[in-house]
């Protein structure tokens, strides 16, 4: 039941509705993050890409997707069989609203709590409403809390407001994230006066004011890049398949997507 | 019970190290299923397979490929792939130090517990440091095989260390547009911040609780027993009306609220 990133075609990740107060404001859900490109595929001896699939261990069969089933192991092997109808049906109908029901200060939140964030874009007819709490919330510097279920899952959000745009960051729950007596770190003690200075000076020397994502190195994906342009001189290390009706097997530009449906003219 | 360190490595700030334990921050929650097959209610299993002539392809012959347009891949071998791992380092390099707020929310991905291995002057030294400088490092490292970016911070009275996600992973704000369409008018604006201030409070994350996981469990608990309750299908509701009149009566029915509370 792990949220997927899969966004074949540009559909959203979830619609559903965002509220305060009495005021509904229809919504559709993208991810804020881009699939990393470095991803490597897994190909057959002739190049072609292979696809996973179930098996039973015992038969060896293959299986489809309406021969496997989600179970919950209640006892060592022994399974309570758990339908997505059910799973559906356990969430009351207040919960598939996101609502919100407290505003705090956007930047009170301690970053151990965000997980994952995606866009909220407005659906056709709600974008007055969208622009009202984008404008209200961005204004007055606050996030807004609420807690809803998608796709067989609870999750605990923070709506952000930037640059007119909503975005909502999934958290952890209080109860997922450990305490240091959980981990048994030590009880802090006193630091002589001396070495706080000495530190306190290395971060002087070192600081900027302004954060720079291009610190962030990442090399893996760079030392990859330059290896795959290197092989790529070479034509016979280069395999060329034809993809007949892999419709879904699109490169998916997230950015126009959500431009789009921001409602940017063409 | 204390938990075991995942990792130990030590923090790197010029010519100063700090060496430190990684403790996952993270205890996942989730219900976990497993796929079963369908007739013999049992575990299953994974292989790859051709998807046109449905045959297994077994490991040994598996390639791996990176797709430099639709169709075409550049074939990587596993030797090849092996070169490219980072040397092994127990650095946690700090590059430099920037104000708490200047990393938004996008970027953070796992918070990791830092705990000091043998010499805790040092380590509560340097919580101390950053709480008095209100500071965040940049920081980057190898961790089994992998390079990493992240954030160190002081939190309470321990240091935390945060795997970031990478430069062009995030999509921001800035990259987008704006919504189209009619703007909001100062009378909407001026009820929606009324509403809005109603609602205002302080962060507690306690308050929260996943009552979707308890009713999920539950559920399992009682069909296991064999008396699994008949759950009712979902109704679609019917949505609303103009945005002013709506914004009114949702700050009288918070007043109501409040009065009754009072």
């Amino acid at each position: 039941m792990e949220a997927e990133e899969e966004n074949a075609g540009g559909r959203p990740f979830w619609s559903g509705t965002l509220t305060f107060g009495l005021v509904s404001v229809p919504v559709s859900l993208f991810p804020a993050q881009r699939s990393t490109r470095t991803s490597l595929r897994m190909l057959g001896p002739d190049g072609q890409p292979l696809a996973r699939k179930y098996f039973a261990e015992k038969t060896g069969k293959d299986l489809d997707a309406d021969e496997v089933v989600r179970g919950y192991e209640i006892n060592k092997e022994k399974f309570v069989i758990v339908t997505d109808e059910e799973l559906e049906r356990l969430a009351p109908e207040k919960t598939r609203d996101i609502d919100l029901k407290q505003f705090v200060p956007a930047d009170s939140i301690p970053p151990i709590y965000f997980e994952r964030g995606y866009f909220l874009t407005p659906a056709a007819g709600s974008q007055k409403a969208y622009k009202l709490l984008a404008e209200t919330m961005e204004k007055s510097g606050l996030a807004g809390i609420a807690t809803f279920v998608m796709r067989g899952k609870e999750y605990l959000v923070a709506i952000f407001s930037e640059k007119g745009i909503l975005r909502a960051e999934t958290m952890r729950f209080a109860d997922e994230l450990r305490s240091p007596s959980d981990i048994g770190l030590p009880k802090k003690k006193e630091a002589p006066k001396a070495t706080l200075h000495k530190f306190e000076k290395l971060i002087s020397t070192r600081s900027k004011k302004q954060f720079s994502p291009s610190k962030l190195e990442d090399k893996q994906t760079e030392s990859l890049l330059k290896l795959v342009k290197k092989k790529q001189a070479n034509r016979a290390n280069v395999v060329k398949v034809e993809e007949e009706g892999d419709k879904d097997h699109k490169v998916v530009d997230l950015v126009q997507i959500l431009k789009k449906s921001l409602g940017a003219r063409k | 019970m204390a938990a075991r360190a995942i990792w130990k490595g030590q923090l790197k700030l010029g010519t100063t190290r700090v060496p430190v334990k990684l403790y996952s921050a993270v205890q996942d929650r989730t219900v976990r299923f497993h796929v079963l097959d369908d007739r013999q209610k049992k575990r299953v299993k994974q292989h790859m397979i051709d998807p046109d002539s449905g045959d297994e392809v077994p490991t040994e012959e598996i390639q791996k490929g990176y797709e430099i347009e639709p169709g075409r891949y550049v074939i990587l071998t596993a030797e090849e792939l092996e070169k490219l791992q980072p040397p092994a380092s127990r650095d946690i390099e700090i590059v430099e130090f920037v104000p708490q707020t200047k990393i938004s929310q996008q970027w953070y991905e796992r918070p990791y517990y830092l705990g000091p291995d043998g010499d805790e002057k040092d380590y509560f030294a340097l919580v101390d440091a950053l709480q008095n400088k209100e500071s965040e490092g940049i920081a980057n490292w190898v961790m089994r095989n992998k390079y990493y970016s992240g954030a160190l911070r002081a939190v309470d009275d321990y240091l935390f260390l945060f795997t970031l996600r990478d430069a062009n992973e995030v999509i921001l704000a800035d990259e987008l547009t704006k919504p189209s369409g009619a703007a909001p008018t100062q009378k909407e604006l001026a009820m929606a911040k009324q509403l809005v201030d109603m609602l205002q409070g302080e962060f507690n994350p306690k308050e929260y609780k996943d009552e979707y996981r308890e009713r999920v469990m539950e559920f399992i608990e009682k069909k296991a027993k064999g008396h699994a309750p008949r759950l009712k299908a979902v109704k679609a509701k019917p949505k609303t009306t103009a945005l002013d009149s709506v914004l009114a009566k949702s700050i009288e029915s918070l007043r109501k609220k409040e009065k009754r509370a009072a």
